[in-house]
C-alpha cells in the first residue's frame, strides 16, 4: 500500500537487530562459566508487533467500550534455551547452535532490508514515471 | 540501534579471550621453571570469566529500551593454580635446597593447549560476528541508494 510502504518490515528489522543482540551475548559468553544461553520467539514478538487489523467501532454511549488503538508494545520476554548437552559448569551455550541461529537471523535481517530498497525502488519508478 | 551494542559485546569477548590466550602463553613459557623454594615457583594461571549485567526477564517494551545493559564478558580475577608442585631431585641446579630438590612450576602442558585452541576458536567466532555486524550496519546505511 502507498500509505503504509514498508508494511511491518521496519518493525521486522528492529526486532531481527534485537535478537542478533541476544545471540551475540550468547556467542560472546560461550566461555562464561554458569550464563544461561537465552533467546526470545521471533514470531510470538513479531505477531505482537502488527497491528490488528481491526475496524473502529463507533462509541454513541458512554457504556460503550471502544475499541483499543493499535498498541506497539510486545510482552515477549527473554527465554532461557534448553541445551542438548549441559556442561559442568552451568554454561548452556551450544556455540554451534547459536551460529545457526545467528546466521538465520542476518538473512531474515537481510530479507527485510531487500523488501524495504524495493519498495523504495518501486515508489521512485511510480514517481518519476517512465523516465 | 541494537546493532551497535553487537560491537561493545563481541569486542568484550574478544578482550576476555585475548587475556585468556596471554595466560595460557605465559602459563607454557613458564612450564619447565624450576625453583628450590616452593613459594618462588611459577604456578599455572587462569583467567575468571564473568557476564556482565546478565538482564533478568522482563518484559520486551523494557528490554527494547536503551537502558538495558549489554551482556558482554568481563574477567573479574586471575587465580594461580593450587595443583601441587613436581618435586624433582637435582643436586647441580643452582637454586636447589640443601636437600638438593627442586620445585617446578604445576603448568599442564594438555590442558594449556586445550585452552589455547578453545580460546581462538571462541575469538574467531568473535571476529566472525563483528564481520556480519558490520556488513549488516553499512547494508543498513545505504538502504535505498541500491
Amino acid at each position: 500500500m502507498i500509505n503504509d510502504p514498508f508494511a511491518n518490515h521496519a518493525q521486522a528489522l528492529a526486532l531481527r537487530a534485537e535478537r542478533n543482540e541476544v545471540l551475540a551475548a550468547n556467542i560472546a559468553n560461550a566461555d562464561t562459566p554458569g550464563y544461561k544461553a537465552r533467546d526470545f520467539d521471533f514470531r510470538a514478538a513479531m505477531a505482537e508487533q502488527m497491528p490488528t487489523q481491526r475496524i473502529a467501532v463507533a462509541v454513541t454511549d458512554d457504556q460503550h467500550i471502544g475499541t483499543a488503538n493499535t498498541v506497539f508494545e510486545t510482552r515477549t520476554a527473554l527465554a532461557y534455551r534448553i541445551p542438548a548437552q549441559p556442561s559442568i559448569d552451568g554454561n548452556t551455550v551450544e556455540t554451534d547452535i547459536e551460529q545457526a541461529q545467528y546466521a538465520d537471523n542476518v538473512l531474515g535481517y537481510q530479507a527485510s532490508l531487500n523488501f524495504i530498497n524495493r519498495k523504495i525502488r518501486g515508489l521512485q519508478l511510480a514517481i518519476r514515471g517512465n523516465s | 540501534m541494537a546493532l551497535n551494542r553487537i560491537f561493545d559485546i563481541a569486542g568484550s569477548a574478544m578482550a576476555a579471550q585475548s587475556t585468556r590466550l596471554n595466560t595460557t602463553a605465559s602459563n607454557i613459557a613458564n612450564a619447565d621453571s624450576a625453583n628450590g623454594d616452593a613459594t618462588k615457583v611459577y604456578r599455572a594461571r587462569h583467567p575468571v570469566f564473568q557476564a556482565t549485567a546478565q538482564p533478568n526477564a522482563q518484559p520486551f517494551g523494557e528490554l527494547l529500551s536503551e537502558q538495558r545493559g549489554s551482556v558482554g564478558v568481563a574477567i573479574t580475577g586471575i587465580v594461580e593454580s593450587n595443583e601441587p608442585l613436581a618435586q624433582r631431585y637435582q643436586p647441580g641446579h643452582p637454586d636447589a635446597d640443601e636437600n638438593g630438590n627442586v620445585y617446578v612450576s604445576n603448568v599442564n602442558a594438555v590442558e594449556e593447549m586445550v585452552n589455547m585452541l578453545s580460546a581462538s576458536r571462541s575469538y574467531q567466532s568473535s571476529v566472525e560476528i563483528i564481520n556480519t555486524t558490520k556488513e549488516l550496519v553499512s547494508q543498513t546505511l545505504t538502504m535505498g541508494n541500491s
